[in-house]
């Protein structure tokens, strides 16, 4: 019984830990957890991660959650290229630093943005008042002219001139908000130019395994959904949009 | 020129930050950043920080933000005690957990509440709609079910028998938020004998000194602000309102 890994390539986070598995050639054992059909809410899945989200990871007696710790968790226990997550003190603070900016302040704008333009209109059959989606337009704009300007500031990947656990959670994350009409790429060349820099790395062959249900329109249609998945889907939508 | 600090104690990260490295015999330089009056927007503290937000540090020419990150930067900078942030990869890795957790579920929950319920009035004169409040209390219950249930699960601390930067990240933002009214110390018995280890632990001249400014109702009125603090405040208050 080795590493088992619980996850839905629907979840960005979800593909962050995949693709990061994959290109290190960790072994693994693939879980499907279907968001869609509420399976994270299963008796058995709440005996791998109580908490009921994905990504999940069980090592033998071990579980965890939450991407950016695994991430942390896989580095570490198959002691990786030192460039994944660097020893030395300043370099780990800067990765660490981004790390938390980017959950706190990048992927909830990316996270609302989606349900607000896909999921709240596939569920509640109504789309979100113009001025929110225009708000969280404005503020996830002002958060990828900090990441340009700030954490990216034209170098080859985030950290420097080697990837990093940081542009995998990132370049994830990004690409799920293109998936409601946020032009980012085309407008920002320098993100552009950083997205083929790991998408390089990491090869287009694992980037499309990881992606090809996201970019299938119907994945996220309520054709691809059960009662159970229609019903803790519609509840967060309502609370999104409250 | 040693470490600086540069923080406002009204905010929870800012005192997680300084009661870590006050409780660890860390020695810095305290530089005040006043929120209130938009200390955070100059052109002085730019330079320390280009992402604009406190806590932040410099170390020397070393320069960097997020209180998780900066917790852990000092753990392992100053070789402090190895409870604090243990190097044991499961232990860590649960830790880990924890804090993305904390950041990803607790903290805009906190906040939101925060700003809903004590700067929105302040600010717009109007309270915040009681859907929105009950709705964010209702999240935030939910959230303290799981923080009890899985996390602390009857320990003395989050990640056992001994403290971590963990509990002290957890405890600065639950006490904000029992500021707004959230009683979670009076209605869970187990949350608030956690509360007491940790306060036992780093001793209470130290919390109340850290706490002062943030106990002080004045310190959240409209005179506490100068125009330019009003400006970045209402803005924030009303994006929240969306």
């Amino acid at each position: 019984m080795g590493l088992e890994l619980y996850l839905d390539l629907l979840s960005s986070p979800c593909r962050a830990v995949y693709i990061f598995a994959k290109t290190n050639s960790i072994p693994f054992e693939y879980k499907e957890v279907t968001l869609m059909k509420g399976e994270q809410l299963s008796e058995d899945f709440g005996k791998v991660n109580p908490l009921k989200k994905i990504p999940a990871l069980k090592d033998g007696d071990f579980t965890m959650s939450e991407s950016v710790a695994i991430l942390l968790y896989l580095a570490e226990k198959y002691k990786l290229s030192d460039h994944w997550y660097p020893a030395n003190l300043e370099k780990r603070a800067k990765i660490n630093e981004f790390l938390l900016w980017h959950v706190n302040v990048v992927r909830p704008l990316m996270v609302k943005d989606f349900w607000l333009k896909v999921m709240a209109p596939t569920l509640l059959g109504r789309t979100a008042p113009a001025e929110k989606l225009e708000a969280v337009e404005q503020e996830f704009s002002a958060a990828l002219d900090q990441f340009e300007k700030t954490f990216l500031q034209g170098k080859t990947y985030i950290s420097g001139e080697e990837i990093s656990v940081a542009d995998v959670l990132s370049l994830c994350d990004l690409i799920q908000a293109t998936c409601t009409g946020q032009n980012i790429f085309e407008e920002r060349p320098k993100m552009a130019a950083w997205r083929r820099n790991v998408e390089s790395h990491i090869g287009m062959e694992l980037i499309n395994e990881a992606q090809k249900v996201v970019l299938n329109a119907g994945s996220y249609s309520k054709d691809s959904m059960d009662s159970k998945g229609v019903e803790w889907l519609t509840a967060r939508a309502r609370l999104l949009l409250s | 020129m040693g470490l600086e600090l540069h923080l406002d104690l009204l905010s929870p990260p800012c005192r997680t930050v300084y009661i870590f490295a006050k409780k660890n015999g860390i020695p810095f330089e305290f530089k005040e950043v006043e929120l209130m009056k938009g200390d955070h927007m100059s052109e002085e503290f730019g330079k320390v920080n280009p992402v604009r937000k406190v806590p932040a540090l410099k170390d020397g020419d070393f320069t960097m933000s997020e209180s998780v990150a900066i917790l852990l930067y000092l753990a392992e900078k100053y070789k402090l005690s190895d409870h604090w942030y243990p190097a044991n990869l499961e232990k860590r890795a649960k830790i880990n957990e924890f804090l993305l957790w904390h950041v990803n579920v607790v903290r805009p929950l906190m906040v939101k509440d925060f700003w809903l319920k004590v700067m929105a009035p302040t600010l717009l004169q109007r309270n915040a709609p009681a859907e929105k409040l009950e709705a964010v209390a209702q999240e935030f219950n939910a959230a303290l079910d799981q923080f009890e249930k899985i996390f602390l699960q009857g320990k003395p601390y989050i990640s056992g028998k001994e403290i971590s930067v963990a509990d002290v990240v957890s405890f600065c933002d639950l006490v904000q938020a029992s500021r707004t009214g959230q009683n979670m110390f009076e209605e869970r018995p187990k949350i608030a004998a956690w509360r007491q280890n940790v306060e036992s632990y780093i001793g209470l001249e130290l919390i109340n000194e850290a706490q002062k400014a943030a106990l002080s109702a004045g310190s959240y009125s409209k005179d506490s602000m100068d125009p330019k603090g009003v400006e970045w405040l209402t803005a924030r208050v009303k994006l929240l309102l969306l």
